[in-house]
């Protein structure tokens, strides 16, 4: 029961960190950035490429990972995104997929198919307690979707352009009208996003260690799932989300089935929305007139 | 709002749909050979007769075996379909590194008779797979080598079934492959033969007490193991403590189905799957000093070229497979020491099931040329060639000595007749039990 507990909470909060890319970039420029998973498998071979084959030690491969993943995003942004800025929502949601896409194939020509074993990045032995034990993986997933949300939760609030990204997300003209630069806010918005999304590779591959160009593809959807759940936009949502569809997701293949794990973790959201439309943590927003 | 969400799921709900399908290929194989390249391969392939015939003991003993009165001319234009992109490449590009050495050897035996190889990427999906053959009709390939996966094999072997194209398939080891379709030919085991020659295995020699089973429930070659072996493992008296499954789309965490398994007191776990989730289960085990044995199927094979994978991991790991790199005899060290030169790496079985598949093809033709006093492929169609290979491939004094078996015989059902052999990983290699 309790490592079920653990298992889920670690699993989860591998979820919450990719959700609170989505969630970010969501609540501040209104789109769902599909690709995001990408970056995330782009973050892991980056990582993967520095310590294997440059042989550098954990701390910089992930600096760089961060470091490569945030141009990408800022690249990404700039050529896919940014012509579309006038764009109805659809014509965005579609390039992101293909932006997906792309990276995919990209990361396939690159890299090859064949599956990649990842090295472990957190050498570190597991924390026991009686007679259950934290891997340590886990342990620093948690504690870094910790951070990550307390780190944004401020800079968001009390930071000046934190409060730019706000203004931006509830009005674009009016913003633009006081003063604030959208552009380079909602690049901003995309080179963080992207540099957790090289954290959150770095992680999940670290936790599952194998590599495909398609790593990040079923993860991605989880955490925009998570992201929904727990109120998309919102930034302490993502994460409530994320970890709870985790535990739901071990806790269903524990005690119900393993074959109807999926099943059961999208019941879930489904019925969640249905009593509570905009999520756990979602604001509610009149639409106006 | 509503109606915002909404849209957001169904969008969910496409991109799953989209993504299922993997990435796409690189680019498929030009397969714009015509006619009157013939010639032109056969002069490559005469050119690349010095070199091939200088290293090779092993392609003489294997065409003695086969050659006699009766002399086989002509080119014949054999297509093999595989993955040699996606998730399963591993397979695909062993297969057909393996048919390619088996090609040049035969190549090299006698300029009368050529083959001529045209390899096509089925990206290990059902459509593309059948892209694919259909490519290689077009192309004019007289024969299939393929497909290497099962769930493309299926749907191939049922397109191949109606147009009387022959086919015989190194590794699609799933009964759907051959049932009731008697142009498909198995190289390797039939599922059931592995579930079942799992559990005997297991049994016979008391590898474990109590065994645990985790399967991947939405492939069909995992689930086919698994129920054959569960049937045979009845029937043994085995103690199956724990079944647990998974999907494509859930294969990274596997705490639950190893708690469940550790919680059960299971000593052995039976893993009827490729080896990208195992090689997982194996790291999470370890992480959870969940101290199993590991028993696994063909798909296994490759696990220990998985690049960055920690083979300590899979020290213990024991499969069941019809060819080990470090056997001694002439035709497994020739093939090895090939394979190394042009891949530079150890070939999997995947590699030697290739290689056979392209002897097992050549020698039906010497025998049918033998006993009709010479036979010459060229300008033979697909379908008149099918019926022959057929009449060959079930006759029972047909065999072919391979570097995965001595003695292969078929059954007219499509299924091989060899002995399975179980090999164990030690010190990051196989080695005999």
């Amino acid at each position: 029961m309790l490592n079920y507990l653990i298992n889920g909470i670690s699993l989860g909060s591998v979820y919450a960190i990719i959700a609170l890319g989505y969630t970010m970039v969501y609540g501040i420029a209104k789109m769902l950035n599909f690709a995001h998973g990408d970056v995330i498998m782009v973050g892991g071979y980056i990582s993967f490429c520095a310590t294997s084959y440059l042989g550098l030690p954990v701390i910089p491969s992930v600096l760089l990972s961060i470091f490569v993943c945030t141009v990408l995003g800022i690249v990404i942004e700039r050529l896919a995104y940014k012509p579309l800025r006038a764009a109805t929502s659809l014509a965005v949601l579609i390039t992101a997929i293909g932006v997906s896409y792309f990276l995919q194939n990209a990361a396939l020509l690159i890299w090859s198919s064949n599956p990649k074993a990842y090295p472990n990045m957190v050498a570190l032995p597991p924390l026991v307690i009686g007679n259950t034990q934290i891997s340590a993986v886990s342990l620093v997933t948690i504690i870094a979707c910790i951070v990550i949300m307390v780190a944004l939760t401020l800079f968001t609030n009390k930071t000046k352009m934190g409060k730019a990204m706000r203004a931006v997300s509830e009005d674009k003209d009016a913003a633009q009208l006081m003063g604030i630069n959208v552009n380079a806010t909602i690049s901003l918005t995309f080179a963080i996003g992207s540099g957790l999304a090289a954290v959150a590779g770095v992680l999940l591959c670290s936790a599952y260690p194998t590599l495909m160009p398609t790593t990040g593809a079923m993860p991605g959807i989880k955490a925009f799932t998570a992201a929904v759940f727990g109120g998309i936009g919102s930034i302490p949502g993502a994460m409530l989300g994320g970890i709870l569809l985790g535990i739901i997701e071990i806790f269903g293949k524990a005690y119900i089935s393993t074959q109807l794990s999926d099943a059961i973790v999208f019941s879930v959201l489904i019925l969640i929305l249905l009593v509570k439309p905009t999520g756990l943590l979602g604001r509610k927003i009149s639409e106006k007139v | 709002m509503k109606k915002k969400l909404l849209a957001m799921l169904l969008a969910t709900a496409m991109v799953c749909s989209v993504t299922a399908c993997g990435g796409d290929s690189a680019g498929t194989a030009d397969n714009s050979a015509d006619a009157g390249e013939t010639t032109e391969t056969t002069d490559d392939a005469a050119t690349t007769d010095d070199a091939a015939a200088a290293d090779d003991g092993a392609a003489d003993d294997a065409a003695a075996d086969a050659t006699g009165s009766g002399s086989l001319t002509g080119t014949l234009k054999l297509g093999v379909i595989g993955p040699l992109t996606g998730a399963a490449a591993l397979y695909g590009n062993a297969v057909d590194s393996g048919s390619a050495i088996a090609v040049e050897e035969i190549n090299a035996i006698s300029s009368d008779f050529q083959i001529e190889l045209n390899s096509q990427d089925d990206e290990h999906d059902a459509e593309k797979s059948v892209n694919a053959y259909n490519n290689l009709k077009d192309w004019g390939a007289q024969a299939i080598i393929g497909c290497v996966t099962t769930t493309p094999c299926v749907a191939v072997a049922s397109e191949a079934n109606a147009d009387r194209m022959f086919m015989l398939t190194p590794s699609a080891s799933a009964t759907d492959v051959t049932k009731g379709k008697d142009n498909v030919y198995q190289l390797c085991f039939s599922d059931p033969n592995q579930g079942s020659a799992s559990a005997q295995y297991i049994s016979d020699n008391g590898l474990a007490e109590k065994v645990a089973v985790i399967y991947n429930n939405s492939d069909a070659y995992s689930t086919g193991i698994y129920q054959t072996f569960q049937t045979a493992a009845e029937s043994l008296g085995m103690d199956v403590v724990s079944v647990t499954t998974f999907t494509d789309d859930t294969a990274n965490d596997f705490s639950v189905q190893l708690t469940e398994a550790q919680n059960a007191g299971a000593d052995l776990i039976f893993l009827p799957i490729y080896y990208t989730p195992a090689s997982l289960i194996m790291q999470q085990a370890a992480s959870m000093s969940y101290d199993v044995k590991f028993f696994g199927v063909d798909g296994m094979d490759g696990i220990l070229s998985l690049e960055g994978f920690d083979t300590s991991l899979a020290e213990g790991v024991m499969l069941l497979t019809p060819f080990s790199a470090d056997a001694t005899d002439d035709k497994t060290v020739s093939f090895v020491g090939k394979y190394q030169t042009a891949n530079g790496e150890i070939p999997s079985q995947f590699a030697a099931d290739g290689y056979d598949c392209a002897y097992a093809m050549y020698a039906a033709l010497t025998y049918y040329a033998d006993k009709n006093g010479g036979f010459n492929v060229d300008g033979v169609s697909y379908q008149d060639l099918c019926e022959i290979l057929i009449s060959v491939f079930s006759d029972p004094s047909f065999s072919v000595d391979g570097i995965t078996g001595e003695g292969m015989t078929w059954t007219a059902a499509g299924e091989v007749n060899k002995a399975p052999k179980a090999v164990v990983i030690k010190d990051g290699a196989y080695a005999g039990l």
